[in-house]
């Protein structure tokens, strides 16, 4: 008798942990194999790579910087899956919020102090991401443009937008690069080390700053706003079901913009990290892809802001290490993580209940005994 | 007729920039047409140029060049289809796992292959296509008008330019004429009822997507070695989505999603030399403007503002059978 | 040669542990139109998808004309000669009538071919059995009927000689269902074998020569139609005689007590242009059931939707509990909720519950912006759970696991969770739909009682139900709809089935054509 292995039930444990695991697994073997038609050794370079991530202070602050990025673009994108949308325009949304950062700063950062700018910033930062999230936000929900569609391309009219606006108006005068003018210290993002400094920690110098602070509250925030207060159940209710909302007096049109202009803020927070924490100024093409990633980091955090930081850790260590290991072997470079990357969004999203049968086959053997008759019961 | 010959060669260049476009988009129609949302275009056509760009380098030859673009889009198709029909997986994330893939695949494989930082080298002769001079050229040439647009605008263009608008063709009789386009309608519609008649709604998915990735693989090894002389890392540029945008324009019909692409083609050829020209009452329109603008006028489009574009019913949900 | 057209042996289907078919044997004569009937729920569907092959029976074996069959999938059914009429019709709406009954069957490469023979065989097949159609409608502007007529001209275009409809007139006017009825006697006349599966006992009685009874996923019985009656059948499919509950009031009517729901006029008009509502007037008053009967399909739905702040009506206007609403100024579903307005949906999984909510969960839906749910903009989840614990010990919902999800649960406790819901805010209006649809007899009782008590509590209670017993049985009056329109209107004490049915058919004020 052939059995359905959809219908079986799997402990928690084994739906959360072993099958997420494994698919991580299956990516990082194909990414081995990759690395071995290149002819580098996937054993040494996973060495290679921990060691650059994780080896000692400046390595691991580097990794915690990346994991900033993909904790804030993660929980964008897990924000909106909640209420059944597919925001695929982190990218663009960070892009914004960096325009935010910028217009702020260069309006203001001279006559502020930092106890003012700093919020402000952060502030100026979600509400740019929001708002460009709004638009397809509100076409979704008042014209039914599909929302997938419309995000791809405001990244592309975000791009277009932010070198012309570089390029035209905000480049700072007599330069040739199409950068901002530097913004004044009292606007940045206090860096770990300085943070640190007053407790008697003395870290060496690295891009991390206090927005990985943020990044955790934002998780903290997002964890209570989703399953602890009547605006998440609100959005969940309409994720799952919008006939379901409208019975409970829920409007999926205020769901989806809410929702939208949440998960575009949190992508906007991108800006905090990479242009108040660490460049100091507004550049082209600064979110280099952490909009994308973000829906990896997502997917195998199940949508969890516990999941989400573990998986940005492990895509902190990725990027990192990555960076380390091109500097070592010549043949490898950093897309190597991009590709790396894109498995991983194969095995653990397209893909990911591709192992589901086999767990379940494993399962049916070594399970407990009785513990089918007590389902049953 | 200055302004005569600097229209034809607008109109030129609309049709090399357009060619990949219509390539794509007609590979995306099957796809979508078939329920498959297929937002990995732009990654096929990224993976076919490489494969293109490399095996031309090797083999010197422009047609093994296009086997190898094809053989490696067909793979990423089926991979498509391997997540999204048998697995049922997400079709927007296993679009994007495989764009994301490809940009990276394409860079590391180069760098560690030929050791240009991810360009392959520089093609010439017969590892690319050449433009045809097809006849009557110079018969025609003493025709007022008729006469240079032959010459410059129809003629001159190298066999994938033509290949594009043959697809074009064969699209649309396969869509509204033959026995498979039927099922392919209808399974993009309502695969339940494709099912209930006896037919196999995997077995057309599949048939669906692996055409997809032929089409997206010639318009990929256009671009490497016939549009450009060699591959450079991220060379596509967004063309996939573009094309994309193009089939959602031409609401998923061949006839109309090519002249989207062409129109699309033309904005981008008129961009270049519209750049820092005073056009009368407007004024100087910025580049990046008219870049974006396929992307503006499909969110327009999509939003309902000029007319209604909808979709395949099915789209987007994979097929469950056992309820 | 056999007699038989189809037999079954045996047949046994599981889903996990729930037993859907149990060793069912059935015999289908040669050139007969076969009922099946049972409750919903009896196994019916299941039976027939093992049929044509989306599922495939556990044991047991299948012969078509004496031989043995192997059913994998609708090719299979397809080429034995079997032809189905599923529930939900498996057209292509965007297609034409032509390309529908081609797909699947076309032999040639080229459409051109096909569609030119197909062309003629419906020609052929029109002037056969009577079943005209344009076939270059586009099939989903056709009306329902026609639609029907659609899946059955597919079925005869494959050359089956074994029809089986599943519940084909459900979605059907009276006029449109005559029709069917019509055609399947002119298909069994040329041979053609029919299964007919229903749930309506009226329809075995007209149109089968043989019927046979599911129960709980049990062949129970097989008569010869000639030999058996409605009151027979239904015993047979409840399991038990039906001995009428007496819901009767205690105490009459009081005919001044307030109206709680005063309708007036009230349209809705979809974007394509019909009407789902069209002019309906009633008045509910507290203390008061009114039943609404019908045909599924005839505006019941949408009257709730309107009534229940879902949908705007498009004209009219309505007062409830006092609030007036109106096209331009509606009150939503949970303004109506705060206004003591409750409503216990038709469609319970689609509106009633979130699946993958956790029991305790879904006992919030609606009301998660009560006061005593939230706290300084968090959600109080021990008083969420402790209340889903007292509906679930309330309204003997099992079991009782407040952190069980909801889709666990059996449909009747998962509608007996909503009607707890609904019922424990002691509304003083309360709308509800299909409230025992899909549900085990057990149960059914205790929803009436509870129904009645709130009733006797002074509700104004506006039932929507397509089983007329279930009407008949707790309405103080009845209103009969018909393409969104009140057809006629009749007291307990006037209503009996014949009368309803006139009605429901919108026969009853059609004079008829005095005949000598």
């Amino acid at each position: 008798m052939s059995i359905n292995t959809a219908s079986v039930p799997l402990p928690g444990w084994i739906e959360v942990l072993v099958i997420p695991v494994l698919n991580v697994l299956m990516a990082l073997f194909f990414a081995g194999l990759i690395m071995l038609a290149i002819g580098v050794d996937p054993i040494e370079a996973l060495g290679l790579m921990i060691r650059g991530a994780l080896g000692d202070d400046y390595s691991l602050g580097y990794t915690l910087y990346y994991t900033t990025n993909f904790i804030f673009t993660g929980l964008a994108v897990a924000v909106a899956f909640h209420a059944s949308l597919f925001n695929i325009g982190g990218e663009g949304q960070a892009y914004i919020g960096g325009l935010g950062v910028a217009v702020v700063f260069l309006l203001l950062d001279r006559y502020l102090p930092a106890i003012l700018l700093v919020p402000i910033g952060i502030a100026a930062a979600g509400l740019f991401g929001a708002a460009w999230a709004f638009i397809p936000a509100w076409l979704q929900a008042y014209r039914g443009s599909h929302i997938v569609i419309t995000t791809i391309m405001f990244n592309f009219i975000a791009a277009s937008l932010m070198v012309y606006l570089l390029v035209n108006v905000l480049i700072q005068p007599g330069q040739m690069s199409p950068e901002s003018r530097q913004f004044d210290p009292s606007g940045w993002m206090p860096s770990m080390k300085m943070a640190l400094a007053p407790f008697g920690i003395d870290l060496v110098n690295t891009p991390l700053n206090l927005s990985l602070v943020v990044a955790l509250i934002c998780c903290v925030l997002v964890w209570l706003y989703i399953w602890r207060t009547r605006w998440g159940y609100e959005l969940r209710t309409a994720g799952f079901s919008e006939p379901a909302a409208r019975y409970a007096g829920i409007r999926p049109r205020g769901v989806i913009i809410s929702a939208m202009c949440l998960s575009g803020a949190l992508a906007g927070f991108v800006a905090v990290n990479e242009i108040m924490g660490v460049h100091h100024r507004l550049l082209l093409n600064f979110p280099a892809g952490y909009g994308f990633t973000g829906i990896a980091v997502a997917l195998m955090g199940r949508n969890h802001p516990v999941g989400i930081v573990m998986a940005s850790l492990l895509f902190g260590v990725l990027y990192q290490g990555g960076a380390e290991l091109a500097f070592e072997i010549p043949t490898i470079t950093r897309e190597m993580v991009v590709a790396i990357q894109g498995l991983i969004i194969l095995f653990c999203g397209a893909l990911a209940l591709m192992l589901r049968p086999w767990v379940v086959r494993v399962y049916l053997v070594i399970r407990p005994v009785g513990s089918l008759e007590r389902e049953a019961a | 007729m200055d302004a005569l010959s600097s229209w034809f060669a607008i109109l030129d260049a609309t049709l090399r920039v357009s060619t990949p476009l219509i390539l794509a988009a007609m590979a995306g129609l099957f796809s979508e047409r078939s329920g498959i949302i297929d937002i990995s275009l732009e990654g096929k056509m990224l993976a076919a140029a490489f494969a293109a760009g490399a095996m031309a380098a090797v083999s010197g030859s422009a047609w093994f060049a296009l086997g190898a673009g094809i053989v490696v889009s067909v793979m990423l198709a089926l991979l498509h289809g391997f997540a999204c029909i048998t697995h049922r997986g997400n079709q927007v994330v296993s679009g994007l796992a495989i764009n994301i893939l490809a940009s990276g695949l394409t860079v590391v494989l180069g760098i560690a292959w030929f050791r240009r930082g991810g360009q392959t080298p520089t093609l010439s002769g017969d590892a690319r296509f050449r433009p045809l001079e097809l006849p009557f050229a110079d018969a025609l040439s003493g025709t007022p008008i008729v006469g240079p647009f032959y010459a410059d605008v129809v003629s001159g263009h190298n066999v994938l330019v033509y290949t594009a608008f043959a697809v074009v063709a064969l699209t649309s009789w396969i869509v509204y004429k033959t026995r498979f386009g039927l099922r392919l309608r209808a399974v993009g519609e309502n695969p339940l009822a494709v099912d209930t008649a006896g037919l196999s709604v995997s077995r057309l998915r599949y048939g669906a997507v692996a055409i997809c990735g032929v089409f997206a693989g010639i318009a990929g090894t256009y671009l490497s070695t016939a549009q450009n002389a060699s591959f450079v890392r991220e060379m596509t540029a967004g063309q996939g989505y573009i094309a994309l945008a193009a089939v959602i324009f031409g609401k998923w019909r061949p006839l109309p999603a090519m002249l989207a692409c062409l129109m699309f083609g033309f904005l981008d050829a008129v961009a270049i030399r519209l750049q820092g020209v005073e056009l009368p009452y407007i004024g100087e329109v910025p580049v990046q403007a008219i870049q974006a603008l396929p992307y503006i006028l499909t969110v327009v489009l999509l939003a309902g503002f000029i007319g209604k574009a909808i979709a395949p019913k099915a789209i987007g949900v994979p097929f469950v059978k056992e309820r | 040669m056999t007699e038989y057209a189809l037999e079954l042996r045996g047949i046994t289907k599981r889903f996990g542990a729930v037993v859907a078919n149990r060793d069912i044997d059935l015999a289908v004569r040669r050139g007969c139109i076969h009922g099946i009937v049972g409750e919903n729920g009896a196994g019916k569907s299941t039976l027939m998808s093992i049929l044509y092959g989306f599922y495939q029976a556990d044991e047991g074996d299948i012969f078509i004309r004496g031989a043995p069959a192997n059913i994998h999938g609708s090719q299979d059914a397809i080429a034995a000669g079997i032809g189905m009429v599923h529930q939900h019709f498996m057209l292509v709406d965007t297609f034409s009538v032509l390309e529908n009954v081609v797909l699947g069957a076309e032999t040639r490469r080229l459409l051109e071919p096909n569609t030119r023979n197909a062309r003629a065989e419906l020609a052929r097949l029109a002037e056969e059995y009577g079943l005209a159609i344009d076939v270059d409608a586009i099939t989903g502007q056709l009306p329902v009927g026609e639609q029907q007529r659609v899946e059955i001209l597919k079925a005869l275009y494959r050359h089956a000689d074994i029809l089986i409809l599943d519940e084909p007139t459900g979605v059907l006017t009276p006029q449109e269902a005559d029709q069917l009825f019509r055609v399947l006697r002119s298909l069994k006349e040329r041979g053609v074998t029919v299964i007919l599966i229903t749930h309506k006992l009226r329809e075995i009685i007209d149109v089968t020569d043989d019927v046979s009874v599911l129960r709980l996923g049990q062949m129970v019985a097989h008569r010869h139609t000639s030999e058996t009656s409605m009151q027979e059948l239904a015993e047979l499919m409840v399991g038990r005689s039906l001995v009428e509950t007496d819901y009767s009031r205690r105490e009459a009517l009081n005919a001044d007590a307030p109206v709680a729901i005063d309708v007036h006029d009230l349209a809705l008009q979809t974007a394509s242009g019909a009407m789902r509502l069209d002019g309906v007037d009633l008045q509910v008053r507290r203390g008061e059931i009114l039943g609404v009967a019908g045909v599924a399909g005839n505006g019941q739905s949408a009257l709730l939707e309107v009534l229940s702040g879902m949908v705007a009506p498009t004209a009219g206007r309505f007062v409830i509990n006092g609030r007036e609403a109106k096209p331009d100024d509606m009150p939503d579903p949970s303004e109506m909720r705060a206004l003591r307005i409750n409503h216990v949906p038709e469609d319970r999984l689609k509106l009633g519950l979130i699946k993958a909510f956790t029991a305790a969960e879904s006992s919030l839906l609606g009301y998660q912006r009560a006061e005593k749910f939230n706290w300084r903009g968090f959600l109080r989840l021990d008083v969420i759970k402790d209340l889903c614990e007292s509906l679930m010990q309330g309204f003997d919902v099992r079991p009782v696991n407040p952190k069980l999800r909801s889709a666990s649960f059996s449909g009747g406790n998962q509608q007996k969770l909503i009607l707890a819901r609904e019922l424990d805010k002691e509304p003083d209006v309360l709308l509800v739909g299909q409230p025992t649809r899909g549900v085990d007899i057990g149960a059914i009782e205790l929803i009436h009682e509870r129904l009645v008590a709130m009733r006797d509590a002074g509700c104004a209670i506006l039932l929507v139900s397509v089983e007329l017993d279930e009407i008949m049985a707790l309405a103080d009056r009845i209103v009969v709809m018909y393409e969104g329109k009140i057809v006629g209107e009749v007291a307990k004490a006037d209503a009996d089935k014949a009368t309803l049915g006139l009605m429901m058919a919108n026969a009853h004020n059609i004079a008829q054509p005095v005949r000598s």
